[in-house]
């Protein structure tokens, strides 16, 4: 095989025309995993039937049966998502459930002509934010395994990030498609609530809970999601002519306490943005300060719920953070539960606010650069708080609220840590906001992906 | 339920489950909760949110 593109948008077009074959990129993939396995990004490779699946798709494409842009492309899952004939394992040692069946998002993309090439790790259960507390051992950062690659889908991004794949599917209840996708320098997608089917994937919080995208660009990314929509879903989200757009800084409460780089890549892009001719104002999301409250009173309980039968059998098989987070959720009073459920409603309107003037919100997707696989509590602008506070103090909102969301690359620092921003986009609005996001990318990294925090 | 009888409470049966390092993570809950309720006037209570 010669040169080996890497974007999908560019290897389908291969495929398509036969100069590439789906069998030499699935074993290309194989070798990328096996290279680096010391980072446990992947729980199960299905090396055999990722092979078997590509020799499907050439004779296919050989005889002319081309499905699109996904046909032959590897694609990774994130194990908390049901593959048929391999166990969902969650990251846990709770023992997996044995799926029969695929998950209906994994069907679509079999449909689509995708190659599904593994299970990947995570933060167990997707409760938590660092991918360290698994039972297959920490995720660790391609660029220095002293790091974390972000979670909960932390295995999904360093997969990307690896090329052990083209595309990932990872979940996101506060976050965890968007944290470990700014941490790692990828793409990540979590669309508007509901806008895809969560069904044969294993909850954190029914109210919360998204799957979503993983690419290593904007237009990767919107290639994957509309493969994961029904086809009668495809015309409801709108979408807007190339113009100059309209975005909205947040301000209070998001930029409040921020690592230097990270709010200089903030004013980076934000300046791009404007010398190319698009308008940056400041908005306020009323009351976005209520989030963390908001959302603890919501994923707690609905976490212990789902949970409640197995703490009951396998208390000891979790791991001890993962078991006393559940355990807490056990106490929420009722009245406590559902006064949070009002409060989202608030804090969506919130938002929706915010966005009346704009096309998307514009925000960092983290306010620290990847944080230190151990640690309890990270620096941020001079000030020590919980690592998983602060991870998830940016993006629990839009799970809350539903709005769509997407994690943009926005350069690196000085010394190579990646830096991210975060778009938010209306209801009903996700193929507008990957519009949006397709014309940030273009400036959040330069061209060239060298413009972040580090330059200002 | 206050939030001082609710902690007691809650504290109380982590001690009896053997989970006594539940206790600092339910004490930081407790503000959360009250903070939640100090938010409770946000909520139109004819139309479910103001």
């Amino acid at each position: 095989m010669t040169s080996m593109a890497s974007s999908i948008e560019e290897i389908a077009a291969q495929i398509k025309s036969g100069a590439v074959s789906p069998v030499e990129l699935v074993r290309r993939c194989l070798d990328r995993i096996e290279a680096r396995l010391e980072l446990n990004a992947f729980i199960t490779v299905m090396a055999d039937s990722a092979v078997s699946a590509a020799q499907v798709a050439e004779r296919e494409i050989i005889s002319g049966r081309y499905r699109g842009p996904l046909h032959g492309i590897p694609i990774s899952v994130k194990d908390l998502i049901d593959v048929a004939g391999t166990p969902t394992t969650s990251g846990s040692a709770v023992p997996p459930r044995l799926a029969t069946r695929d998950a209906l998002i994994v069907t679509r993309l079999r449909e689509a002509g995708a190659i599904i090439i593994g299970k990947t790790n995570l933060h167990e259960f997707a409760f938590g934010t660092t991918s360290e507390e698994s039972a297959f051992g920490p995720v660790h950062h391609p660029k220095d395994l002293s790091r974390s690659a972000g979670g909960s889908s932390g295995g999904a991004a360093v997969a990307l990030v690896e090329g052990m794949c083209f595309g990932s599917i990872g979940t996101d209840t506060g976050g965890s498609i968007r944290i470990p996708s700014a941490v790692c320098g990828t793409v990540g997608l979590k669309p508007m609530r509901g806008e895809l089917p969560c069904d044969g994937v294993v909850p954190l919080s029914t109210t919360l809970d998204h799957v979503g995208p993983m690419a290593r660009s904007v237009a990767d990314t919107a290639i994957i999601f509309e493969a994961m929509q029904s086809p009668l879903e495809t015309g409801i989200v709108d979408s807007a002519p190339p113009r100059p757009y309209v975005f909205g800084v947040p301000e209070q409460y998001f930029c409040d306490r921020l690592d230097r780089r990270v709010r200089a890549a903030l004013t980076n892009t934000r300046n791009a943005l404007i010398a190319a001719g698009h308008e940056v104002r400041t908005v306020a999301i009323d009351h976005a300060a209520r989030t963390p409250d908001v959302y603890l009173h919501i994923v707690l309980p609905e976490a212990s719920w789902y949970h409640a039968p197995l703490l009951e059998t396998h208390a000891d098989h979790y791991s001890p953070g993962v078991r006393l987070r559940l355990e807490m959720g056990r106490y929420i009073l009722a009245e406590d539960y559902v006064r949070a459920l009002h409060l989202g409603e608030v804090l969506s309107h919130s938002v929706d606010r915010a966005l009346a003037e704009c096309d998307a919100l514009l925000l960092p997707t983290q306010p620290i650069p990847a944080p230190i696989l151990g640690e309890a509590t990270v620096d941020v602008d001079g000030t020590r708080e919980p690592v998983r506070g602060a991870m998830l103090r940016l993006t629990q909102l839009f799970n809350i609220t539903g709005h769509p969301a997407i994690a943009v690359p926005a350069g690196t620092t000085e010394d190579g840590w990646p830096l991210s921003i975060q778009l938010v986009g209306h209801i009903a609005g996700t193929r507008r906001l990957i519009q949006v996001a397709a014309t940030v990318e273009r400036y959040s990294t330069g061209g060239d992906g060298s413009v972040g925090g580090g330059t200002g | 339920m206050t939030i001082d009888a609710w902690l007691k409470a809650a504290c109380d049966d982590a001690e009896r489950k053997g989970l006594p390092e539940l206790k600092p993570l339910l004490e930081t809950l407790a503000r959360a909760t009250a903070a939640l309720r100090e938010a409770d006037h946000l909520i139109d209570r004819g139309r479910g949110e103001s």
